[in-house]
């Protein structure tokens, strides 16, 4: 670890900051409905879409309905994508001749894009036609993130109204999110990233001659406007298979500084949205203490294990670090900290391989996606996790002094707890069930790329990331095959939905509840008591469900290591 | 919640056309525009003749020319398209190793490289890029004691002095972006363009 590296880990902790607040003013003025400065160009071409929609935006929708109304926007989402990949070799837009993509990997590429985890069993420029990965993949980028946004905006009014039945109008949300929101900060975004050396073209792949006479074939595309999505809506799935490792899609130190800002940035400024609403902006910064703690500490583990290297390169008096899978410009801190932020994030972008690092190193992106993907977090997806967090740390604050417990102004009862028990407990089902089966399935088996415990990381890394729509993979695995399409699309879709519908009826069921004013009694949620009491809560909730299972694998591989052990 | 159906089909639509076709098509015309150059991949021309792209790097074996790190790109094999076989620097097929830190195939090939190196440059510890693939496979860069490690070998080759190139590689050596951010580095291809370049002159 050096001087230079925990500077640009603590430039990068102070942006995000910074931007907390101007982020969480205008979000929140775009969510209530007031004007802002874009309101001019914006207003006319939003009402024009409510319009032909049939959408009446002064019409509010019940938890339920607008549960509904997400799902089905959801399911057209789904035919779109698969419908253009099965497709893509009539149509347009295809300078390399890509050929119709097959039937399972198509829908486990949609059921990735829908849910917002953008796995890669593709890779992009390899498989995919310009058509796709635009009208395909870019869109479902814009409409996930806007998705995640609208409901923790919906959950958000569930704690911030009293005694109503309704908790917003979704499309009235996922408009304002892609209009106002994402569509903005990408133009600009993608014009930077441009500038930095990222292509934006829809030329066929050029064919160079090297200096030595060989030939290579450099893929382009139009991939600048579709990274600015992939970050900032924490979607992570690249247009090229070796995602912003490859130079194209991260050229510079500091086309990699914007775009681990823009991974946590709309994230973050969520918790001051939360804030703003429900009428106290401590209790945001609050939460944003809770996810600083545990990325801080993720942070300093990760960039220790892999400034320390391994006992191979050691062995052979290689010294620097292990830099095996990372790139020269980024070098170990900014490979570490990206691991970390994308992990803590539901982003999955990667900007080195995951797969390579020490055994240590990489469980810290493991234990991110384990908790939850919480610390920050998909965009909207963070908050609603953590809130349901937060509900439970509650609820045991309140058994502690045997108190009935609040927050926010509201009660916290048996069906709170109950939907956010069930939101937290079918993760691990997923990812810890899958695991299971696989290792037990020789066909499963024969996908890993590394023997020994090693090995056994890869398909829980798998599973964990598809369950927590992460899309970040230990990317040795062989993940195209019927088995894995197939139960990594379902861990997908669960981690997804079975998340959202228990929030939402949190999120109506609070709704329909009185706001009670602070008491002498009530348990202050914005000092340093709580933020420990919550990172508690998650720590040990965590510690419980996955600690057997990380014992398998990184825990295990690192004693391996350390006594020289290869397999 | 049947009235909901329609919104569903329509906002859909609506939405996916201005995120998925108007957004990246605005985007590729402005950039070819006001940032044509990098637009296009940022290729380099000799002689009327792409000879590669500023930032993606290729292969090079000749002692006259600097070399990149190992790369674990791969191709699908000529004669079986179900297999792959091993192609470094293959830009339309990026990837890392992926191989982990207790790999025994990673430890072989880390010390077959770190003998060969060695042998080569008796003098210098061998820097730790040049015997690790990077994530791309397609890494344009190596640290600058990668370059200086090289530098007897290519002086050699070219029968130029060694002070000569090394002072090729200290002029081809960014430093950090603002003296913070990244790591310095040597780009392998603008190098040896200016190694051709010096040589021809």
């Amino acid at each position: 670890m050096t001087v230079i590296g925990w500077i640009q880990i603590l430039l990068f902790c102070a942006i995000v900051v910074a931007l907390v607040k101007p982020l969480g003013w205008y979000m929140t003025r775009v969510f209530s409905g007031e004007r802002t400065f874009l309101s001019p160009v914006l207003r006319p071409i939003e009402r024009g879409i409510y319009w032909i929609g049939g959408v009446d935006e002064r019409r509010e929708q019940h938890w339920l309905t607008y549960t509904v109304a997400m799902l089905l926007f959801h399911v057209g989402g789904f035919f779109i994508i698969y419908g253009l990949m099965r497709l893509q070799a009539l149509l347009p837009f295809n300078p390399a001749g890509q050929s119709a993509v097959a039937e399972d990997l198509s829908f486990n590429t949609a059921i990735s894009f829908i849910t917002n985890t953008n796995w890669q069993n593709y890779g992009g420029e390899s498989t995919l036609s310009y058509l796709v990965q635009m009208l395909g993949l870019t869109h479902q980028n814009f409409l996930s993130a806007a998705t995640g946004i609208a409901l923790a905006v919906a959950l958000i009014r569930g704690f911030a109204r009293s005694s109503v039945r309704t908790i917003g109008n979704f499309w009235v949300d996922v408009t304002r999110s892609t209009l106002y929101v994402l569509l903005p900060i990408c133009v600009v975004y993608a014009l930077f990233l441009v500038s930095q050396g990222m292509p934006q073209t829809l030329g066929a792949y050029v064919d160079a001659t090297t200096l030595e006479g060989g030939k290579q074939t450099i893929a382009l595309g139009p991939v600048a406007s579709q990274v600015a999505i992939k970050m900032l809506g924490t979607n992570g799935g690249g247009f090229f298979n070796a995602n912003a490792a490859h130079p194209f899609e991260n050229p510079t130190a500091l086309s990699n500084l914007v775009q681990m800002i823009s991974i946590f940035a709309i994230g973050a400024a969520m918790t001051n949205v939360f804030g703003r609403m429900v009428g106290n902006e401590r209790q945001g910064w609050a939460i944003l203490a809770v996810m600083g703690v545990l990325f801080i500490a993720g942070v300093t583990v990760t960039y220790w294990a892999e400034a320390n290297g391994t006992s191979t390169l050691e062995a052979f008096g290689l010294t620097g670090g292990n830099m095996e899978g990372k790139e020269v410009r980024f070098g170990i801190v900014a490979s570490s900290l990206f691991a970390v932020v994308t992990t803590a994030a539901s982003c999955g972008a990667v900007n080195a391989m995951h797969d390579s690092f020490t055994a240590l190193g990489g469980m810290i992106p493991l234990i991110n996606m384990q908790l939850g993907e919480v610390i920050v977090g998909g965009v909207g997806a963070g908050l609603y996790g953590m809130l349901l967090f937060v509900v439970l740390a509650i609820f045991v604050a309140g058994l502690m002094v045997g108190r009935t417990p609040e927050y926010v102004g509201k009660k916290i009862e048996a069906r709170e707890v109950k939907m956010a028990m069930l939101a937290i407990l079918v993760l691990p089902l997923m990812y810890l069930g899958w695991t299971a089966v696989a290792v037990v399935l020789p066909s499963a088996v024969a996908s890993m790329a590394n023997s020994g415990p090693h090995g056994f990381t890869e398909v829980l890394y798998a599973f964990t990331s598809a369950t927590g729509n992460n899309g970040s993979a230990f990317a040795g695995l062989t993940g195209n095959t019927f088995f894995y399409n197939l139960t990594l699309a379902s861990s997908m879709f669960v981690g997804r939905f079975f998340m959202i519908v228990p929030a939402m009826a949190i999120a109506g069921s609070l709704a329909g509840k009185k706001s009670i004013p602070p008491s002498a009694g009530t348990f202050p949620t914005t000092g340093g008591l709580f933020v420990g009491l919550v990172v508690g809560v998650i720590l040990i909730i965590g510690g419980l469900t996955f600690f057997p299972a990380l014992a398998l694998g990184p825990i295990v591989e690192h004693l391996a290591m350390n006594v020289n052990t290869l397999f | 919640m049947l009235r909901e159906i329609r919104p569903a089909i329509i906002v859909l639509v609506v939405l996916t056309a201005i995120t998925g076709l108007a957004y990246p098509l605005a985007i590729t015309g402005i950039a070819g525009v006001i940032f044509p150059n990098q637009a296009k991949g940022s290729l380099i021309e000799k002689d009327g003749k792409v000879v590669g792209s500023a930032l993606i790097g290729q292969e090079f074996k000749e002692d006259k020319y600097f070399h990149g790190r190992p790369s674990a790109t791969l191709a699908p094999d000529p004669n079986d398209s179900s297999k792959t076989v091993s192609s470094p620097y293959n830009a339309a097929n990026s990837g890392g190793s992926n191989l982990g830190p207790t790999s025994k195939a990673l430890n072989d090939r880390i010390k077959e490289d770190v003998e060969k190196l060695k042998t080569e440059n008796p003098s210098a510890s061998v820097p730790i890029d040049l015997v690790t693939t990077s994530g791309s496979g397609l890494d344009p860069d190596i640290s600058p004691d990668a370059a200086l490690f090289q530098v007897p070998r290519v002086a050699k080759a070219r029968n130029m002095s060694e002070d000569a190139v090394r002072q090729l590689v200290t002029r081809n050596t960014q430093g950090r972006f603002a003296g913070i951010l990244g790591e310095p580095r040597v780009n392998v291809l603008a190098l040896n363009l200016a190694l051709d370049g010096a040589s021809a002159n």
